[in-house]
């Protein structure tokens, strides 16, 4: 018999808390650290959310008849807590496929970090994890290139790259800043990438620079007999003049250009991934404005989250953080998420912050970049926690060298190489980095002169957002 | 005065990975290799011509040697290649098929 319409409100847990519930392989399953106003049930609230973010209102509809709300309903099916911690607790929620368009990130996070994060009866919230099934994934063009395929393209074989951000930030020249580059790619970077906030400044127009940086890279390349590359940041204020930048791009000669995925929102970062893969260019993808969502221990959204989507969205570098610089990141948190970037399985591990199995299936890797704060005598230690597949990016640690950017691009290359090869030897080089640098700089000057110049600078603070752990 | 040098770089054409190392001993030789056989990888020789080493594709040293694993005959591959082909310059590859890439590329020999 059909059901009956009984109008009023009903409480949320009635329809969507349902502990028995079997998520499917093809649910999407998120998990949110909830922390509810005082006085209000944890099955409730936690229900409220399933609710929000999924096909309920807070008032019973007539039209809901109209429909199976069994069949779209997300789910509450767990609750745990928050290790060492009495006011928050985690909620688990199942969304079915076919709550979210194909293909589309923008409709997942509008669903599931919408409304719902302001919701009243919420004190915080933040999602912390979201397991994509494969039958969504599958639906994702996700990177354009992917790890293997760029160091294909650029002939980098077993070891991290190399790159570097043009100081100053803003304010050269578009002739000065090419030089900057030069310099940089001649000394031995492999790349090097505009600042975030360089788009097309009244002092250096983007096309001006696109020209000056395209022969930077040409000349490099035919003096050194090595790839090289510059992330032209095409990041825009319309998707129409984005393209345009894109364009030209690939008319100097540039292999790579740069999008800021978050301030310039995921439609346009899916749209450039698509340009980028139809286009043989690479894209590198900066994350101005995560700490603003990410950071905050109780709200918001977990850069795993965000990392996620971008691999999804598309995107063959990635900013990660680089755990010993200037920049906020746990060791483990950081290597949770470089997983997800790179692998094609990634188990569930708490222990790094990972709360579900996820399945990437033939989804390509997205490089992780360690970018910010830091210079030769972090380079063991970077290239043991990031591994060959990644981008170590210096700014002031190649261009504040004393004799400029090419011997400190140089200095760079030496300590890089050195660590890779100590590695290989079997050695434990974070452990004995201070030996191996010194051995390194006998036969590199430009090195010796680094290790000098950046002997005392530590970068030694508190992480604000820690794991949970009891 | 004379001024120093020491603050002026010079661009070396250089051939990508370990390029920046003083040249490799036999013993480091050896344990590169080495690595490459216990990641499980394949060794892989390629020569060329300098003129050509920026090419993507180097001629192949007969097949790769798929299943090797003793360091003396992947050692002597490499010398058999050197000798035929004094004038260029000789690679080592380990082959992933996992990520269906190189997972180590590195000039052993440079042209003489």
């Amino acid at each position: 018999m059909a059901k009956q319409y009984e109008a009023g409100v009903k409480e949320y847990r009635e329809k969507y808390w349902t502990p028995e519930y079997v998520p499917l392989d093809t649910d999407l399953l998120a998990c949110f650290k909830v922390t509810g106003q005082p006085g209000v049930p944890r099955e409730e609230v936690a229900a409220a959310v399933a609710a929000e973010s999924s096909t309920g209102t807070w008032s019973t509809v007539w039209s809901e008849l109209l429909t199976d709300l069994e069949y779209y309903k997300g789910r509450a099916y767990r609750i745990e807590d928050v290790p060492g911690d009495n006011e928050s607790f985690y909620a688990f929620v199942a969304y079915p496929l076919d709550l979210f368009e194909e293909g589309s990130i923008v409709n997942v996070l509008t669903s599931l970090v919408g409304n719902v994060f302001g919701f009243k009866a919420l004190k915080h919230l933040r999602l912390e994890d979201i397991r994509f099934p494969i039958a969504y994934i599958k639906t994702c063009g996700g990177p354009p290139a992917g790890i293997s395929l760029e160091r294909d393209r650029l002939a980098k074989y077993g070891r991290p790259m190399l790159g570097a951000t043009i100081k100053p930030k803003l304010g050269l020249s578009a002739k000065n800043y090419g030089r900057a580059v030069y310099e940089c790619l001649r000394g031995g970077l492999d790349m090097t990438k505009d600042d975030e906030n360089v788009n097309s400044q009244p002092f250096m127009r983007w096309r001006d620079r696109f020209e000056f940086v395209g022969e930077a890279i040409q000349k490099a390349e035919q003096e050194t007999g090595e790839r090289k590359g510059h992330y032209l940041n095409v990041t825009a204020a319309t998707p129409e003049e984005m393209y345009k930048r894109a364009e030209f791009a690939k008319e100097v000669g540039s292999p790579i250009i740069m999008h800021d995925f978050l301030t310039g929102g995921f439609t346009a970062n899916t749209g450039l991934a698509n340009w980028c893969r139809e286009n043989g260019m690479l894209l590198h993808i900066h994350r101005a404005m995560h700490a603003v969502i990410d950071r905050h221990p109780k709200h918001g959204i977990h850069f795993r989250v965000l990392a996620k989507c971008l691999r999804l969205s598309g995107g063959d570098h990635l900013h990660t953080g680089t755990v010993v610089g200037k920049l906020e990141g746990d060791r483990n948190s950081t290597l949770g998420f470089v997983d997800q970037l790179r692998e094609s399985f990634v188990p569930e591990d708490r222990s790094r912050g990972v709360f579900f199995d996820q399945d990437w299936g033939s989804l390509p890797g997205v490089m992780a970049v360690a970018s910010g704060g830091i210079h030769v005598w972090h380079m063991p230690a970077l290239v043991t926690i990031f591994g060959d597949d990644s981008m170590l990016q210096f700014g002031g640690g190649t261009q504040g060298h004393p004799w400029g950017n090419a011997a400190g691009a140089a200095a760079n290359r030496v300590a890089l190489e050195a660590s890779v090869k100590a590695r290989n030897e079997g050695r434990q080089i974070e452990k004995e980095a201070k030996d191996i640098l010194t051995e390194a700089a006998k036969s590199s000057p430009e090195l010796a002169m680094a290790m000098e110049t950046w002997k005392e600078i530590k970068f030694e603070f508190e992480t604000v957002d820690k794991l949970d752990v009891g | 005065m004379p001024q120093t040098t020491s603050g002026d770089y010079q661009t070396m054409n250089t051939l990508e990975t370990f390029g920046f190392l003083p040249k490799l001993t036999q013993d480091e030789i050896y344990a590169q290799i080495n690595y490459i056989i216990a990641q499980g990888w394949t060794p892989a020789i390629e020569h060329e011509h300098p003129g050509n080493a920026f090419d993507h594709y180097w001629t192949m040293w007969k097949l790769p040697f798929f299943g090797e694993t003793s360091l003396a005959n992947v050692v002597n591959e490499l010398e058999e290649c050197r000798r035929s082909y004094p004038d260029h310059h000789i690679r080592l590859t380990g082959y992933d098929n996992y990520t269906q890439s190189q997972g180590s590329c590195f000039v052993v020999y440079e042209a003489r």
